[in-house]
């Protein structure tokens, strides 16, 4: 047990820290807000007198919009750039000598920042987006449940992802561009932007293949009705295979990155 | 009982060399020149408990290169170590809690955060019991004066007040091992002793071991009996610090400040009968003659030069230790 309450700590030092930059975060209330407003002007305009569009009807479109960013503010976290960071300026050394795994550390940092949000940014902004537009709440208990188990998975999977992109830094030294790309590519393939369903069907073929899916595109569908019955089942599914098969790439690049660790200016 | 024991440990690192010119780089992009550089090339190493050990050698001799190995950072390519009974890399979760580390150049607290919760974290981190804690680390924060700093964010200390932190951060545990990679880089004299005092202090109560490297010699004379030369990777010297001293040169020191400008050639003209060796000294017009013989030689080689040329300033040392090392880098050890 004392392990878990080594990570509760971890977790109070990023609030801490979060804290500490409390200008990041009302900037980051303001850019969310302007986000969710903008793309519901933009999908009003799109939908104009259509009743629905691919099976989804103009208010759970904008349901879609608002808790999907909603849920980025909880899943999403910096800990790729952290993980690059503290690998080029060689901290990673002295997180060599603490008696904890580092990756475990930093997913712990990650949960941090994403409960952080999730409490101080994504509540509150619901309940202002909630007065501002109109948008359906569930009121099944069991949507809900579901939803909030579906985003746990977001954030492992996305996660995950982080994870590797930042322990590439290991191999390739440099790798904002990576970062960015991979920022880019998580927001229109995981259907931040554009439900999956809109996409053409080869393209929806070739993401039903890819990770991206589970980290936003699931828990928004399950929370808007999108999803219903087995096939909410069938999604979480879907977010548990790619929360345990990332482990193997995970785990194998940080035993090769072990084995080369060069700590700078040594 | 041996805390470090170093057989045969060699760190070989690959580094590529760039090609020069256009042609080059374009070269270098399909295939590149790899070089093995040899940091650390066949060491062995025993330390006891208690005891406190200073690590020295030029900027890019290998220690740090060392420290990392022996902490379990970095594997070794060839060669075996065992720091506390256990090998540093095979077991690294259960071995960094049994050491202590310093890094002088690099931060182990949160840059943001007050240093109490940096303290609080490590706490956890390393399972230490609130007694525990509170009676080990009470004193700790006391000797080292930090009790005013404890609700500071780091990144609003003083590099004085931040070292003195690191030190009782890196003491949580109360470790029965030190490595201190330059603890003292940059700090002023009054901080310098005060951590000097304190890690005496808790070497004599816990017989906690400490290597240390430096390149702040004093620091070497006021902790450490024994030192460690290190030499392009080789250890060229392991023994008592006073045997070094004493073995290397046995003579004085005699440092001229001449009212005129003066040269080598000069000097050496004037004293071809002495054992002696000029260097020109820091400052213009200042050179250091090192006497190897009786006092007897050192006067009458002082009078002679005092009749040749105008001095303003005159002073008789021992060969500091700072000397011996300056020459033992540039010449090897060649008394033995």
């Amino acid at each position: 047990m004392g392990n878990f309450s080594m990570y509760v700590e971890m977790i109070r030092i990023r609030f801490l820290m979060m804290l500490a930059y409390r200008t990041n975060y009302y900037s980051g209330i303001l850019i969310y807000s302007i986000n969710i407003g903008a793309y519901y002007f933009l999908w009003q305009a799109i939908y104009g007198t259509q009743e629905s569009i691919q099976g989804m009807s103009v208010s759970q479109m904008t349901t879609y919009v608002a808790i999907a960013w909603m849920a980025r503010a909880f899943y999403f976290n910096n800990i790729d750039r952290e993980i690059s960071q503290e690998i080029q300026d060689g901290k990673v050394a002295v997180e060599m000598i603490r008696p904890y795994h580092y990756l475990g550390v930093k997913t712990m940092q990650g949960l941090g920042e994403g409960l952080f949000r999730l409490l101080f940014f994504s509540v509150p902004g619901m309940i202002i987006i909630w007065l501002a537009f109109p948008i359906d709440f569930s009121n099944q208990w069991s949507v809900w449940a579901l939803f909030f188990l579906s985003i746990i998975f977001s954030f492992i999977v996305n996660t995950q992802l982080n994870l590797i992109t930042g322990i590439l830094t290991f191999f390739l030294m440099y790798n904002t561009g990576l970062i960015r790309a991979k920022r880019v590519v998580i927001d229109l393939f995981s259907g931040l932007l554009l439900p999956i369903s809109f996409y053409p069907l080869w393209a929806q073929d070739v993401m039903g293949y890819l990770p991206f899916q589970a980290i936003s595109y699931i828990p928004s569908m399950i929370f808007t009705g999108g999803f219903v019955g087995s096939e909410i089942y069938s999604a979480i599914g879907i977010q548990i295979f790619w929360s345990v098969l990332l482990i193997i790439p995970i785990q194998a690049l940080w035993m090769l990155a072990k084995r080369q660790l060069i700590v700078q200016g040594g | 009982m041996n805390v470090i024991e170093v057989e045969g440990l060699r760190k070989e690192f690959k580094s590529y060399s760039s090609r020069s010119g256009l042609k080059g780089a374009f070269r270098d992009l399909f295939t590149r020149n790899y070089k093995t550089l040899r940091a650390v090339d066949d060491i062995s190493l025993h330390v006891k408990q208690g005891e406190m050990v200073g690590y020295i050698g030029e900027n890019g001799a290998g220690k740090s290169t060392t420290i990392k190995m022996l902490t379990g950072i970095l594997t070794p390519t060839a060669g075996n170590v065992t720091v506390n009974g256990m090998n540093p890399h095979k077991e690294r979760e259960k071995f960094v809690r049994t050491i202590g580390v310093v890094f002088g150049q690099r931060s182990q607290l949160w840059w943001d955060i007050a240093v109490q919760e940096s303290f609080r974290l490590l706490k956890k981190v390393y399972k230490v019991s609130d007694e525990e804690y509170e009676t080990h680390m009470k004193e700790v924060i006391r000797t080292l004066e930090i009790e005013p700093l404890l609700d500071k964010p780091v990144r609003k200390l003083s590099l004085g007040q931040r070292m003195r932190c690191e030190l009782a951060a890196a003491l949580i545990h109360n470790p029965p091992l030190l490595f201190l990679d330059e603890p003292t880089i940059g700090l002023d004299v009054l901080v310098k002793m005060k951590i000097r005092g304190f890690l005496k202090e808790i070497n004599r109560k816990y017989k906690t071991t400490i290597l240390l490297t430096t390149h702040d010699l004093a620091d070497i004379e006021a902790l450490c009996d024994r030192v460690v030369l290190l030499d392009e990777g080789k250890i060229i010297y392991d023994g008592r610090l006073d045997e070094l001293q004493k073995n290397w040169v046995e003579g004085k020191q005699v440092h001229f400040e001449f009212q005129h400008p003066v040269d080598k050639p000069a000097l050496e003209e004037i004293s071809r009968e002495y054992p002696v060796i000029w260097r020109q000294g820091e400052r213009v017009n200042q050179w250091v003659a090192t006497i190897d013989g009786e006092d007897d030689t050192v006067s009458k080689l002082m009078s002679v030069v005092m009749l040749h040329h105008a001095i303003s300033d005159v002073k008789l040392n021992k060969v500091s230790t700072e000397e011996i090392i300056r020459n033992i880098y540039e010449e090897g050890i060649k008394h033995g």
